[in-house]
């Protein structure tokens, strides 16, 4: 398929490691959620008023000055394959991804913006950038929202505001997230502090793919839980205090790491980079664990000759489609562990062990 | 590490959940991970929670017993705590009682002051003028204005009592 082909060549805009703090905060996410007047939430539409919003969706796409090239993708051409692939790049949610109904997700040329259609809630705007950035984010997501409410009506109550499927995201619909690389924070066995603190502060913890997800490579996602009650602008100031801080802490317990425990940092960081070198068999777990202590002797300037783009693409390339898309058949997981082995002693090849 | 639950195999799944504020980690194995599975569903939690958080039962008291129900998509408030998920918009003004007191304790408030659609009517409604007032009486205590504080009390006291006449149907 076509569309799948161009994604797979093209670059994410949120890996690039560009932007503010883009060594400690690998993306920043703003997403909204919408549901379109007259119709039930998702989970209770008949086949042919799902297919109506699809189809409303899809139009409404086209006059959005800002969507108007994106590719929009129907349930009916993606195999299981190509949803796990949209999931390992961000671009659908989990419970999409396993959604066997019918569904579709629209997806901008370089990937910042993207919706989801058909999920918990009709609509599910996200928009992702590179870096910490979650004003540029929430103005991006803005503008879109503003556009395709002028092509569909939303529900919205004068006092609970958007009107959504679950009452935790009444309001606003807005979540607001940064993915945060901490290997210093859990190698110093600080990160329980801080998980300990943000759910005092109402903000969630989550993994890696969101909701539902376990923390690997040492990745942390962190989200404003409140939707209700506070402005747009206010829910992302107080997410956006709190990454500083973390931010913060993260840069002291390198920097400790450094001056205290430089040896040991440095074992971590070259045995890592030597198990990616030389596998021949690795599961995408170990891959992960090993990347996240490269990425952090990329930051710290111990390995040199791997830029910060390349170095965020791995983790999303060494992914189970990913590698079978590249290789363009299913392969059994054995397959897969050599194929991710042989992908990384090929991408890290100019990268030398001293 | 050995799985907890079998303690004979390598734990290869590892999870920390946050149950009481306390870190609670646990280490399985693929097998016992595998017979645990739908336990550790982590969806599960939210609803849960809210069921947990919705039910009603207490709140209408004992003299109400008939099944709520959405007069659009006919979904029951009974369903509604079981999934987390309301059927249609309308579900809110059907429940709106019970989903008032859930939105309370889950939410910040239940007035939304952020964005509105351009075709929305701007009108903010009383609810607004009511976190205003409680905003400033929390500054003027904090600033120990208590002469200014005194004012707004009375104030948000009227409002209260002018809201409770016009019905809830506001909220």
């Amino acid at each position: 398929m076509s569309e799948m082909d161009a994604l797979m060549k093209s670059t994410c805009e949120w890996l690039r490691g560009k932007g503010d703090s883009s060594d400690i905060v690998m993306s920043s996410r703003m997403r909204l959620a919408r549901n379109i007047q007259g119709y039930p939430f998702t989970h209770r539409l008949a086949k042919d008023e799902a297919e109506d919003l699809i189809e409303m969706t899809e139009s409404a796409v086209k006059h959005s000055s800002h969507l108007k090239d994106s590719w929009f993708l129907r349930h009916k051409n993606l195999s299981s394959l190509d949803k796990q692939f949209l999931l390992e790049r961000h671009l659908i949610s989990y419970d999409l991804a396993s959604c066997k109904t019918d569904m579709a997700v629209c997806v901008s040329k370089n990937e910042a913006a993207a919706i989801m259609v058909l999920e918990e809630d009709h609509l599910r705007i996200q928009v992702l950038q590179s870096g910490f950035s979650l004003r540029e984010a929430w103005e991006i997501i803005n503008r879109i929202d503003s556009d395709m409410e002028q092509e569909v009506p939303y529900s919205f109550h004068q006092v609970l505001g958007y009107l959504t499927a679950c009452p935790t995201n009444v309001g606003t619909g807005l979540r607001a997230s940064c993915m945060m690389h901490l290997p210093a924070l859990v190698m110093t066995k600080q990160v329980n502090k801080i998980l300990q603190a943000l759910a005092k502060l109402n903000l969630a913890s989550r993994g890696m793919y969101g909701e539902g997800t376990q923390p690997s490579g040492n990745f942390f996602q962190f989200s404003n839980q409140i939707t209700l009650g506070q402005k747009e602008e206010e829910i992302i100031d107080s997410l956006e205090k709190v990454i500083k801080q973390i931010v913060d802490h993260e840069r002291e317990a390198r920097q400790a790491l450094i001056s205290k425990k430089r040896e040991k940092l440095e074992d971590h960081v070259w045995r890592g980079l030597g198990v990616l070198k030389s596998a021949r068999y690795i599961s995408s777990k170990e891959t992960t664990a090993h990347l996240s202590m490269v990425r952090l002797g990329v930051d710290l300037g111990i390995i040199k000759g791997l830029d910060f783009q390349k170095m965020n693409e791995l983790f999303i390339f060494i992914q189970p489609s990913h590698l079978q898309r590249k290789c363009n058949r299913i392969l059994s997981s054995a397959e897969r562990d050599s194929e991710r082995a042989s992908l990384l002693r090929r991408e890290l090849k100019s990268v030398e062990l001293i | 590490m050995l799985c907890n639950v079998c303690g004979k195999n390598e734990s290869t799944i590892h999870l920390t959940e946050i149950v009481n504020s306390q870190m609670v980690e646990l280490h399985l194995c693929e097998a016992c991970a595998q017979e645990k599975g739908s336990e550790l569903k982590p969806q599960l939690s939210l609803n849960d929670l809210l069921s947990d958080i919705s039910d009603v039962s207490g709140i209408l008291g004992p003299q109400k017993k008939e099944v709520m129900e959405c007069p659009s998509c006919h979904l029951t408030y009974e369903e509604f705590g079981k999934s987390g998920r309301l059927g249609c918009p309308n579900c809110y003004e059907a429940f709106i009682k019970p989903l008032y007191l859930l939105i309370k304790r889950i939410q910040k408030d239940t007035q939304h002051i952020g964005k509105r659609p351009a075709k929305a009517p701007k009108e903010p409604g009383p609810r607004v003028n009511m976190r205003d007032l409680r905003d400033r009486l929390r500054k003027s205590i904090q600033m120990e204005a208590f002469e200014e504080a005194a004012q707004l009390r009375d104030q948000i006291t009227q409002l209260e009592k002018k809201m409770k006449k016009g019905g809830e149907g506001n909220v």
